[in-house]
């Protein structure tokens, strides 16, 4: 494998020791990571452009009255914030600084985990005011309920389908980077927290709340990431923290647009 | 090596970029719940800041602006291409839909 590390000189392959140099000056990690994001980058951009062609050939609602815009703003503050006490952390990993590396994670980890509830608890007020995909209505108390959020699913079932549907895979992403932070900062240490969390999510969550279900993400997080932690386990260096940093920040990234483009666009005026 | 540990990195320069993103975020929600514009105009605006936002997160917070110019290039370009792509060939053929009046 070539070594970032390595003189950009060293490419006599017929020394024992040299490497060619790596083309994008980047340790391999990195560059995979980079790739990873390009690729996901247009899982996103196809939700949105799906949300965006709904939003034009549909008569949108405005369903966001001014307490979900402040708690979006909130939750925008969150991400932006961790993003910094991420910088953070990767500053910490290059001076070695242990300490301060895991500090800086758990921050961010904190303000992840703020987003996820916060959202979780958005959702929770949207779906017992009415607002359900289409084929969850059968399926849930929601179906009964009744008013503005109820009209708009049954009358613009794409609302629902598409915001949830954007919105939930952006969450999944942001479970995915707390949990990812949480093995890169903590390694097996953070496993029986993650079970901890999520037997008594399970327990807490009322079974009529779609979180009830949702928490099993951190039962699938807890397995791969065991499987991942006893298979290679290793001790995280100052690379790894600048690429799970590169992971995070791309979350913060994407919810730039999703905030815009699914909140502010759709603001009811009191 | 050049990497994120090699180059003249000063913290201040990221509590200037995140406040720079904290004040744009908080522009964007005065001209959103406002409604200063019309609707067209408010999607252009809001998506004109979202990208100076992603701009600003991708070249200091992620770094890119520090890596070598063909990884920055080759990275910004193939995305947009497909970007591109995915706004001229998307959008016609959603519109199909409503042209040919399926339901």
């Amino acid at each position: 494998m070539a070594d970032a590390s390595m003189p950009h000189d060293a490419v006599g392959h017929g020394l024992p020791g040299a490497y060619e140099a790596p083309l994008f000056g980047a340790y391999s990690k990195k560059v995979g990571m980079w790739l990873f994001l390009a690729s996901d980058s247009l899982t996103f951009g196809a939700l949105l452009f799906a949300f965006s062609y709904n939003r034009i050939y549909t008569t949108w609602p405005t369903p966001f009255h001014v307490q979900s815009i402040i708690n979006s703003t909130i939750m925008t503050a969150c991400l932006l914030s961790s993003s910094l006490t991420m910088v953070m952390a990767v500053f910490a990993a290059q001076r070695h600084d242990r300490a301060w590396t895991r500090n800086w994670l758990l921050a961010t980890m904190a303000f992840g985990t703020a987003f996820i509830v916060l959202h979780g608890m958005e959702w929770s007020k949207l779906i017992s005011e009415g607002l359900t995909i289409p084929w969850f209505l059968k399926l849930s108390t929601a179906g009964t309920a009744t008013g503005e959020m109820a009209d708009i699913s049954k009358n613009t079932p794409q609302f629902p389908a598409t915001f949830f549907g954007l919105t939930a895979m952006h969450m999944l992403h942001v479970t995915i980077g707390v949990i990812y932070l949480g093995v890169i900062a903590f390694r097996k240490w953070f496993l029986p927290v993650l079970g901890v969390l999520w037997i008594v999510g399970f327990a807490l969550i009322p079974s009529d709340n779609v979180f009830h279900w949702g928490i099993h993400v951190l039962l699938i997080g807890l397995i791969v990431a065991s499987i991942i932690l006893f298979l290679k386990p290793k001790d995280y260096d100052a690379q790894d923290v600048e690429v799970s940093g590169l992971y995070w920040h791309f979350v913060d990234l994407v919810w730039m647009f999703i905030f815009p483009l699914v909140y502010l666009l759709s603001t009811k005026i009191a | 090596m050049h990497d994120a540990a090699t180059h003249d990195d000063s913290k201040g320069q990221y509590f200037w970029v995140w406040g720079a993103l904290l004040a744009l975020t908080a522009i964007e929600v005065v001209l959103g719940y406002k409604q200063v514009f019309s609707p067209v105009r408010m999607l252009e605006v809001l998506l004109v800041l979202s990208i100076i936002k992603s701009a600003l997160i991708i070249g200091y917070f992620m770094h890119l602006k520090f890596e070598r110019a063909i990884m920055r290039w080759m990275l910004v370009i193939s995305v947009t291409a497909c970007f591109v792509i995915m706004y001229f060939f998307f959008f016609p053929d959603a519109g199909r839909i409503v042209t040919l009046g399926v339901k």
